[in-house]
């Protein structure tokens, strides 16, 4: 079925844009998320663990 | 996959956005500009802020003005497309489609406001949240192009940072931080009318109501040296008020005098002149002395704390 359907083949450009964006994209999700941990360390330090269970 | 419409054909297309072209859409130069503003507001304000979250802090500002210079050239692609200063930028040369220029510059926005609000206060993330409203609804969609007060009004955007700088330190609005706030905001008119007067031509095609094109020249450069007398009086406030000291405050009145030196210089310019040398150095020293008054405060403030 699917070699009948058209596909799209990406020229070199595009192909590589598509790299640069996705690890552009990588990075600043890993910034975000390590960002957040710092900040809840900082601002709660030992008392993150401290919390009715 | 990303698409982007082929700015010729119309027909959807693969995009070749590279990351560059999103980080274009955030408006670089102009977020230098809020980030050391709001850096100063941050560092001026009494208190103490723990540098990591000062730092994310500022980050948070700078992303958030970002995303409102995003939402700037989603609404504005077309008066871009027209003019010569902007006809580069992502949207009007078909690197990054508006759809998703308008999608980039939601997302930070709520991203950055978050983030500000929980990493400090609501009253920064508030700030934050109104200055990015003021900038792409009030400035963009309904000022800019409708009348020529359009900057003045506008630049309360821009003079918003060193009060959310401030407000990320103390959780409050004080007199301080509204005086930096009006030295930025009384500084945008002359910075703004000394561009529209040399790309005079370049507003007319686009049919914006610059104040050159709908007050005429003469009454532009009056308005720009009330101003200039007016930022050069408000500029040097920080010092009788108590939080620059007199190095500031010698300062401040020395590049005040040299401000409206420009001011009136451009004044008695002719009207019509094709050259508009002086209007083009007064742009230059605009942007030079905003950048000094800021240092300066600074540079005092960090010397106090150092000795002190």
């Amino acid at each position: 079925m699917s070699e009948n359907r058209p596909t799209i083949e990406l020229t070199e450009a595009q192909q590589k844009a598509r790299r640069k964006r996705s690890i552009a994209l990588a990075i600043c999700l890993a910034a975000f998320v390590v960002i957040f941990y710092a900040v809840t360390v900082i601002k709660l330090g030992p008392d993150v663990l401290n919390r009715p269970l | 996959m990303a698409l982007v419409e082929d700015i010729k054909t119309s027909a959807p297309r693969i995009s070749e956005a590279t990351p560059r072209d999103y980080f274009d859409l955030l408006k670089p130069r102009v977020m230098s500009l809020v980030v050391f503003t709001a850096l100063v507001g941050l560092l001026v304000a009494p208190g103490a802020i723990n540098p990591f979250i000062g730092a994310v802090a500022i980050l948070a500002i700078a992303v958030g003005a970002g995303a409102s210079g995003a939402l700037n050239m989603w609404y504005d692609s077309d008066i871009d497309a027209v003019m010569s200063r902007t006809a580069k930028r992502p949207i009007p040369s078909g690197r990054v489609s508006r759809d998703e220029t308008l999608v980039f510059g939601l997302i930070l926005s709520v991203l950055s406001v978050m983030t500000l609000g929980l990493v400090t206060n609501w009253v920064a993330g508030g700030l934050l949240a109104f200055t990015i409203f003021f900038y792409a609804v009030i400035y963009t969609m309904w000022l800019k192009r409708s009348t020529p007060q359009n900057i003045v009004i506008g630049g309360a955007a821009g003079a918003f940072p060193p009060m959310i700088g401030w407000a990320a330190v103390t959780g409050t609005i004080t007199m301080e931080s509204a005086v930096l706030f009006m030295i930025i905001f009384l500084w945008t008119p002359p910075h703004f009318w000394a561009l529209a007067l040399f790309k005079l031509r370049d507003y007319e095609i686009a049919g914006m109501p610059m104040m050159p094109n709908v007050a005429g020249e003469r009454h532009t450069k009056l308005q720009m040296l009330v101003y200039s007398v007016l930022l050069a009086a408000f500029a040097v406030l920080p010092w009788p008020l108590g939080f620059a000291g007199p190095i500031y405050g010698v300062a401040a009145i020395l590049l005040g005098a040299n401000f409206i030196r420009h001011a009136l210089a451009v004044w008695k310019m002719a009207d019509g002149d094709a050259t508009m040398v002086p209007a083009k150095k007064m742009f230059g020293f605009s942007l030079t002395y905003l950048f000094a008054i800021f240092a300066v405060l600074f540079v005092e403030t960090v010397l106090m704390r150092v000795l002190a």
